[in-house]
């Protein structure tokens, strides 16, 4: 049994919280003594859309159990393994052994998500209604890291997917409009002479896609938005009654193009860092619902991937870790937002998008999933370091406000900034 | 100096610094016994992963007449077609004794990764990387064009113009930061498919018309190099048009003033961009740009290995 005493729940009441064989029993005021959460936000466990693990295939840069310990650090309690493993997770054989390395890690949930097409290729649909059937229950499909831009190859997985209530979580880049694309296009990319990639490419494919899932009638969500047009079309889509989602990246929200004068490829990632005018438009998105969560794109390499001329490093930057500190700082200090908010953008809105009904909220009778943060003690940005890659753009920075425990299934997976181990 | 990457990393003073220092030198190259111990027992190498007949000759004779040794590392034909990578190469270069090493490399920031990742405590100079930078070219032209059209030290109120490929022209954009610098008013004109989104910024005003920019009657007429090998690629590209809207002809030829400068940084294609009446003229600049190349580059070498300018 887990008493939590004192804790500041998102809006704003003060509470105590009983846990008892993985279920929240009680809220209120409990007489009984236990950890001490005075100044800590207590919060539904976090929920990241968009993660890439390395298992299987690629496990120098990432295992299912050290991406777990990544999350746990991070405060999250359930975390979407995108599909583009080696073997490919386009299959229920690879979506299931995916699902038990979750299990048998068990520092959070982790849901696989199964590939669109075969292998990635975007050329024939993968198998969809067999993943959807596996004990994973596969909910969301994306061929994330490559765009689904074949129209009518959309268009069946969107109907695929209708059939039981799943989406399509799209990578938006139109791949004609992309090709050789290094960074952002504009001055910058110019000066530097690296290949632009344009916001065109990002806001057509959702401009269709939204076409798309309005006469399919079925669900879609949009990966990691980076652009103010696409912030626009993502509006309109949902001003028309059009079934649409969107995430955006923690870096997409704090960082700028300017990083790529350094050629440090810690900076490289796809879609790219974009502009200032580009992180507020995201920002405000997500403070008029616009977008509806956060997605970290957590995408580990090993070493070697990075260490390298720009042009020949690897896309992708780790997040997990850091993600809610700086969720803290662009929302919540900046005064953009308030606490219900955050919880809705780290937790309630992503368990919905990808039905798993035992996180996003802290209730009475329901699993208990718990992240509390402290919002007044600085992190180093050294200090998080569970993940087994370094690709972390964030080296040397400092935030305000980190996780201070997470607990998942009613049982602690940090404790006081100290990770459990495997169980 | 340690390095020497991008025109970035120069102030005005720096800049000048170099040219007096290359002006200095560039005696040196005239007299009977053209060399100074200067670099005597350090080596330099050639590293060079895009062919370069005259860059890489230019560094060689720049280095030797500072009686430094030289190593030309010819990548192409080197272990790097085995897959080693530039880390590992540059590595075991500074582990055969390398004091500096000078890179030129298809791809941009290639240079600045040598220079600043902690690989290598070897000094960088950059010799052209992918479309990014040239910065020893900008210098040989700044020189030149002080040689011949100021006698102060740097280069205010000089009109140049730079015409042609700017997309893929890591001259050009070393021209730009450069020349402005000094306090030249540069201005570019080229094919709207290759004029890159944004140049304006770096410091030049952009011309849509190569009579147009001719028109505000330049000091100085820049052509670059149209990189064919990457034009047959471009649909839009026909050497037919280029030569009508973009080529340095005669009847362009005969508005430039008789004091307007020539340059170009080679090799030309005689006919395409330049024709050859204009590569021939008096006023061509082009092979005082090939030897200011030699005195430059030992005035930058000798920068960055022994850490004082010249006097």
């Amino acid at each position: 049994m887990i008493i939590l005493k004192n804790l500041t729940l998102s809006d704003g009441s003060i509470q105590d919280i009983r846990i008892d064989a993985g279920q929240i029993v009680e809220i209120g005021r409990i007489a009984d003594s236990g950890t001490d959460c005075t100044d800590l936000i207590g919060l539904a466990g976090f929920v990241d859309p968009h993660t890439h693990l390395r298992e299987p295939g690629f496990e120098a840069s990432e295992t299912v159990l050290s991406g777990s310990k990544a999350a746990a650090a991070g405060g999250y309690t359930a975390i979407c393994a995108m599909a583009n493993t080696e073997p490919v997770a386009d299959n229920s054989t690879v979506i299931e052994r995916v699902y038990d390395l979750g299990i048998e890690a068990g520092l959070c949930f982790v849901q696989p998500i199964g590939a669109v097409t075969k292998g990635l290729k975007g050329l024939e649909l993968a198998n969809i209604q067999d993943m959807s059937r596996s004990r994973a229950k596969v909910a969301m499909f994306s061929d994330d890291g490559m765009c689904v831009h074949d129209e009518n190859l959309m268009r069946q997985a969107l109907l695929e997917v209708k059939k039981f209530g799943g989406v399509v979580a799209q990578h938006a880049q139109e791949p004609s409009l992309t090709i050789g694309a290094q960074m952002n296009q504009g001055a910058v990319a110019t000066e530097l002479g690296l290949t632009g990639w344009p916001a065109i490419a990002e806001e057509q494919i959702i401009a269709r896609d939204a076409q798309l899932a309005e006469e399919t009638g079925s669900r879609l969500h949009i990966c990691h938005l980076t652009t103010g047009g696409g912030v626009e079309v993502v509006r309109w889509a949902k001003a028309k009654g059009i079934q649409i989602t969107a995430e955006v990246t923690p870096h997409h929200l704090l960082l700028t193009e300017d990083l790529v004068r350094t050629y440090d490829p810690v900076y490289k990632v796809n879609p790219p860092l974009r502009t200032t005018d580009d992180n507020r438009a995201l920002l405000a998105g997500l403070v008029d619902g616009t977008i509806d969560m956060l997605g970290t794109d957590h995408a580990p390499h090993s070493g070697e991937k990075k260490d390298c001329e720009w042009e020949n490093a690897a896309f992708g930057m780790i997040g997990l870790e850091s993600a809610a500190s700086i969720l803290h700082q662009v929302l919540i200090q900046s005064g953009a937002g308030d606490w219900t908010l955050f919880e809705n953008i780290i937790s309630k809105r992503p368990s919905k998008l990808t039905g798993l009904n035992n996180h996003g909220s802290i209730k009475v009778g329901a699993q208990a999933n718990i992240t509390l943060f402290n919002p007044h003690e600085r992190i180093g940005v050294a200090e998080m370091n569970q993940s087994k890659s370094s690709n972390n753009p964030y080296l040397g920075l400092e935030f305000i406000g980190r996780v201070q425990h997470t607990i998942y299934q009613g049982q602690f997976t940090m404790i006081d900034q100290s990770v459990r181990d495997q169980k | 100096m340690k390095h020497l990457i991008s025109v970035r990393d120069l102030t005005k003073d720096s800049a000048v610094a170099l040219l007096d220092s290359a002006q200095q030198l560039s005696q040196v190259n005239q007299r009977t016994v053209k060399s100074l111990p200067a670099l005597r027992g350090k080596t330099v190498v050639n590293l060079f992963y895009e062919n370069s007949t005259r860059t890489r000759i230019s560094f060689e004779i720049a280095a030797k007449r500072l009686s430094a040794d030289v190593i030309n590392f010819d990548a192409q034909a080197s272990s790097t077609s085995k897959g080693e990578s530039l880390k590992d190469t540059a590595q075991t270069l500074e582990a055969l004794g390398a004091a500096a090493i000078i890179v030129r490399h298809p791809m941009s920031g290639a240079a600045h990764a040598l220079a600043n990742r902690g690989w290598v405590s070897a000094s960088i100079i950059n010799a052209g990387d992918g479309r990014h930078e040239h910065p020893t070219q900008a210098l040989l032209d700044a020189l030149t064009i002080r040689q011949l059209k100021f006698s102060g030290s740097d280069l205010t109120g000089v009109k140049v113009l730079i015409v042609g490929d700017l997309e893929h022209s890591r001259v050009a954009r070393s021209n730009i930061l450069l020349l402005s610098l000094l306090g030249a008013a540069v201005s570019v004109a080229g094919p709207a498919e290759l004029v890159p989104e944004g140049i304006a910024a770096m410091g030049a005003k952009v011309y849509k018309s190569f009579d147009e920019a001719l028109a505000e009657q330049p000091d100085v007429v820049m052509m670059l190099r149209v990189q064919l090998e990457r034009m047959q690629k471009n649909e839009a590209f026909t050497t037919r048009d280029y030569i009508k809207n973009w080529s340095l002809d005669q009847t362009r030829l005969a508005q430039l003033g008789k004091e307007t400068v020539i340059m170009h940084p080679g090799p030309m294609n005689r006919g395409l961009e330049i024709s050859n009446q204009a590569a021939n003229d008096p006023r061509s600049a082009v092979l005082r740009q090939v030897e200011n190349g030699l005195a430059v580059r030992m005035a930058v070498l000798h920068r960055v290995l022994s850490g004082e300018v010249t006097n």
